[in-house]
């Protein structure tokens, strides 16, 4: 690690006025950041710690939605969102492990748009929508590759809008080792029909599996996508799993999502 | 003596005290008035030539003392191999020099080519930026067939990258040849046996010291064996005398075998604290961990087992490449040949066994002992071609193996691969196992399993391991340059109290809890009266520390020799105070009485009086109460075991869930039941981590690919099952005074089978024709192998 400031707001205006200086650079949670600081792969000389920003944590009903703040924590989610988005509190709760859960926040993870991150694939699978200080963004616009969001330079991520969907699921395949998803699969059943998200398989990070939301949403069952595959095409083989075998889970993933979606 | 306390008793650990409330005292949590920080400066290359190194900018930063480069080590020694291997042709292994610091080239990721002394860590890393390297890439050797026949050599000056070509035992293979040639029925098998990272929970560490008054160092470094460290900085690499360096272990977070060698950052330290006057620290970080602690396995095998028509065993042949690294670490000769060679019978009676092995030069870390080291990879290999073998023949596995199991009355018994094993009861084993297993009701199981969708297998293996490392006599005729006996001293205080000194060095294995146990068992006191001395060369007999399921079995057999030689004179003490003759005096439950009368001494009266000779008949018996013995037994130990477990496969991912698993072993007479059972646990994790979850992976230039926890797979409390030991069916050793036998590793030699074994039989089950996957079985593993097949 090198040596850095920080900073600790308490407003939304005050952290978007500190992220001009030189270099500043969101603190959120630090579950990929500090890593990379301790690793000295990251060199930034002032964090602005966003996590004391009480307009920024929590959850709230907003016209039939649910808000979260861009600095709740994945426990908080876990524990509070089952009521009405089961799929979501269920993905909440096995992020990374305890520790994590009470560090991490959506809005850090969803703003590193880590390729194999959890979040990512409920925001595009519900249609949320990003709430940042500046502006409302659809989620189908929000990720735009490999740790690359919509954001511009000093935008923060202080919520995000999930619709109450009829039904939802996410069923996570994970990397052995780090237990990421290795195929993460969030399916959620609208009245206008299905939306699924795959994360932890596309070279470009998350995506729609379109055929998967037209074949379910004539038909909610785990046979309506049997005849369907996926094609290896702009999946990521590594050590863990070839693309060949993150195309064939995402399929047998889509399933179990959909045979367990509440 | 309270039975709860003494031999045999599940005492609790002492030491877990002082571990479970933070309080242990590792290497990086000792400081000095005047500590200074050392880190190194570590290739990115896996092969290059070092064309220069600027020093100059670093050395210039603040708070910067020195800088060193593999320059300043020309002139001192190399860490050397501690084992002679001569090949099949009678020449002698290949021994290129291992340096303290890279010199001329680089060898693998993570070769340290200069170190910076600083102030703080930060300066010093700092620094190590500011080194000026310039490195000309080579091509990378890491393939070991590859590493045969390309003229590129990772040590230029011996001109191959082959250590040694080795037969075992070279006066069979003519008759094992013929065997195979003329058998009935022969069962072939090419098999991985998966390279491991030891990940200790504690990295390495260590600390140098210099005193110019008395030109002292010492050494503070996480160690399995001081005196052995001691002995290679002192005859081999520094050449300090022995008496001017005091090498402490102190409390060591894990080793397995990582921490038995030595390592140049221990050398290197001990320089730094002579050129800067200061204290210099240096703790690994989980990477350096990764890159440059000696890694375990890496073989590549092929066998073969012979069998005639009735499945009766007639020969087993392998070929075997195994990985050495790119720098021989101390025993990395030893592991791949004499621990694995020699194991290559099996619990069998088989007639025929010839091993080859090529031990081969690579750019990736060294490769060395790892718990179990060289007996899981023969355990591996034939409990794999024997299940195969059973498949083949259509005979059940359990009743293969037990058609050739050496029986009960055939010990001792000189194995086909060069051992005399001196007790055991297989058939016993493998009863109880059945037992405890409840086989019966797997077929029930299987149906539950089915009906969910899942594929289960039931896995079986039968193992014996030679540990107890030592004998000298045995070694020293097998090529190992060192003596493997142990030590202790048992000193016995005036006021009754004894401290006793030995030479293993315990860093997870208990001793502080057992040693007294055997200890009180003797002398008829209170266990915890009685405290171990282990780690500081300056307080203990020249030891060889603890490895190889040693400690017991060899240091444990010190202990109970030097405590017969205190009884002994104790003896005369009690004769001299209750005025009788050495030849009447009894010893039982800590009371001296003379025999026929009611005349009694307790033990603590006679330690008094050894302090406090009045009247003692000085010119019969010296004051003080005070004895050392070493320890160098007759043979190895022989556990052996019968495993099994039952996994399930999701026939859909190619997960793999151990739903249950069961150990029998024979580990002779069992001191502590409790810490027996927890060593059995650790090993079969590490063993169930090995099956399905750690595979250590370099790329074809030789980039660890598997070098943090987000890509190599520990295992985790949830990956494992309820584990159930058992341990009733032990037959003692013969040749130590307890008759114990080794348990530290068996859990990780007999379990990596067992799991693959039973994947084997769970996707036959649902009719996959898989015969082999090598390990680990990660889901992909399975899913790509059911794909193929």
């Amino acid at each position: 690690m090198y040596a850095f400031d920080i900073e600790r707001p308490t407003t939304i205006a005050d952290a978007v006025a500190a992220l001009k200086a030189d270099e500043a650079q969101p603190l959120s949670g630090g579950q990929t950041l500090i890593p990379t600081l301790k690793a000295r792969l990251a060199a930034p000389s002032k964090l602005i710690s966003l996590s004391g920003i009480s307009d920024m944590i929590g959850l709230s009903d907003e016209g039939g939605a649910l808000r979260i703040g861009g600095a709740t924590k994945h426990d908080t989610v876990a524990k509070e969102a089952g009521a009405t988005h089961p799929g979501l509190a269920g993905l909440a709760a096995r992020i990374g492990d305890p520790a994590v859960r009470h560090r991490g926040t959506i809005g850090g993870s969803i703003a590193n748009n880590d390729p194999a991150a959890c979040y990512p694939s409920a925001a595009l699978a519900h249609g949320a929508t990003i709430v940042t200080d500046r502006r409302d963004i659809a989620a189908d616009d929000f990720f735009t590759g490999l740790f690359d969001t919509a954001l511009e330079d000093g935008e923060i991520v202080t919520a995000v809008r999930f619709p109450r969907p009829e039904a939802s699921n996410y069923q996570k395949f994970e990397q052995p080792a780090s237990r990421f998803a290795m195929v993460g699969v969030f399916v959620a059943k609208f009245a206008d029909g299905v939306r699924v998200a795959v994360t932890g398989a596309g070279e470009d990070g998350v995506f729609r599996w379109t055929e998967a939301e037209t074949a379910l949403s004539s038909s909610f069952t785990p046979g309506a996508v049997e005849g369907l595959s996926v094609s290896a095409d702009g999946l990521i083989s590594d050590l863990h799993g070839s693309a060949a075998y993150r195309a064939h889970l995402i399929k047998v993933m889509t399933k179990r999502a959909v045979a367990a979606a509440e | 003596m309270p039975k709860d306390t003494g031999i045999g008793a599940s005492t609790r650990r002492r030491e877990d005290v002082r571990f479970l409330k933070g309080k242990g005292e590792y290497t990086d949590d000792i400081s000095a008035r005047d500590l200074a920080h050392a880190v190194f400066a570590r290739s990115t290359m896996a092969h290059g030539r070092i064309v220069s190194i600027d020093t100059s900018a670093a050395e210039a930063m603040p708070g910067v003392l020195a800088v060193f480069t593999g320059e300043d080590f020309v002139e001192v020694g190399g860490n050397p191999a501690g084992w002679l291997i001569n090949s099949r042709d009678g020449t002698p292994m290949k021994e290129p020099k291992r340096p303290v610091l890279a010199h001329g080239k680089v060898r693998h990721v993570g070769d340290a080519y200069a170190a910076v002394i600083a102030e703080t860590k930060q300066q010093a890393m700092d620094a190590v930026e500011a080194i000026e390297a310039e490195i000309e890439e080579l091509p990378a050797i890491i393939d070991v067939k590859a590493a045969l026949s390309g003229d590129t050599f990772v040590h230029d000056e011996i001109e191959t990258n082959q250590c040694f070509d080795w037969g075992w035992i070279e006066d069979n293979r003519a008759a094992t040849d013929a065997a195979i040639k003329g058998a009935a029925h022969v069962t072939t098998l090419e098999l991985v046996n998966n390279r491991l990272v030891p990940n200790a929970m504690e990295p390495r560490s260590s600390i140098g010291a210099y005193k110019e008054s008395g030109d002292e160092y010492t050494l503070h470094t996480t160690s399995q064996n001081p005196h052995l460290t001691r002995l290679l900085i002192s005859a081999f690499v520094m050449g300090i005398p022995e008496n001017k360096l005091t090498v402490i272990a102190p409390d060591v977070g894990g080793g397995f075998g990582s921490k038995i060698y030595h390592y140049g950052e221990e050398a290197l330290v001990l320089a730094a604290a002579k050129r800067t006057g200061r204290t210099v620290k240096w703790t690994a970080d989980r990477t350096e961990a990764f890159l440059t602690d000696a890694h375990g396995r890496d073989h590549v095998t092929k066998i073969e087992l012979a069998t005639d028509a009735d499945g009766k065993f007639l020969a087993f042949r392998t070929e075997t490449y195994a990985n050495v690294g790119a720098y021989l670490s101390n025993f990395a000769t030893a592991t791949p040949t004499f621990l694995h060679g020699t194991l290559m019978a099996g619990n069998y009676t088989v007639p025929n066994v010839y091993v080859n092995v090529k031990a081969v030069f690579t750019n990736t870390a060294p490769v060395d002992a790892y718990r179990g080291a060289g007996r899981p990879e023969a355990t591996y290999s034939l409990e794999r071609v024997i299940d195969k073998c059973a498949r083949e023949l259509g005979m059940d596995p359990i009743e293969l193996r037990r058609k050739n199991f050496v029986k009960p009355d055939m010990y001792p018994y000189a194995s086909a691969a060069g051992l005399e094993y001196d007790s055991g009861n297989y058939d016993a084993l493998m009863d109880q196992m059945l037992k405890v297993c409840d086989r019966d009701g797997f077929e029930a199981r299987r149906k539950d399993s089915e009906a969910r969708g899942m594929l289960r297998g039931f896995g079986v293996n039968a193992y014996i391991e030679a540990c107890g490392i030592a004998p000298s006599n045995l070694v020293g005729q097998l090529g190992s340059r060192v003596g493997l006996y142990d030590a202790a001293t048992v000193r016995v205080n005036a006021t009754g109290n004894l401290s006793v000194m030995v030479g293993a060095h315990s860093h997870g294995q208990g001793h502080e809890t057992v040693f007294p146990q055997v200890v009180g068992e003797m002398l008829g006191i209170d266990p915890q009266s009685i405290d171990i001395v282990h780690g500081d060369t300056s307080k203990i007999p020249f030891g060889m520390g603890t490895y190889g399921s040693r400690s017991l079995a060899v240091c444990g057999s010190a202990v109970v020799r030097a405590t017969e030689k205190i009884i002994n004179k104790a003896k005369k003490i009690a004769a001299h105070m209750m005025e009788a003759s050495d030849s009447d005096i009894e010893f039982k439950d800590g009371q001296f009485t003379v025999a026929g009368t009611d005349k009694s001494v307790s033990f603590g009266e006679v330690a008094l009086k050894a302090y406090i000779p009045h009247n003692f008949p000085l010119e019969d018996i010296e004051p003080g109460l005070e004895e050392t013995a070493f320890y160098d037994p007759a043979n190895f130990t022989y556990p052996s075991g019968a495993y099994c477990c039952e996994v399930e496969v999701d026939p859909e991912t190619g997960k793999v869930r151990v739903d249950r698993f069961a150990a029998v072993d024979d580990f002779g007479n069992v001191m502590n039941p409790m810490i027996v059972t927890g060593q059995v646990h650790g090993g079969l994790g590490q063993g169930i981590g090995q099956a399905l979850l750690e595979g250590c992976k370099y790329d074809e230039d030789g980039q660890l690919l598997s070098a943090s926890y987000m890509d190599y797979t520990m295992p985790r409390a949830d990956d494992l099952p309820f584990f159930t030991v058992d341990h009733s069916q032990g037959t003692a050793c013969t040749h130590n005074p307890l008759g114990v036998k080794g348990c530290g590793e068996a859990g990780a030699i007999g379990s990596p089978p067992t799991i693959v074994n039973a994947v084997i039989d769970a996707l036959q089950s649902g009719g996959k024709n898989v015969t082999h996957i090598d390990m680990p079985l990660t889901p992909h593993a399975v899913w790509t192998a059911m794909t193929n097949a």
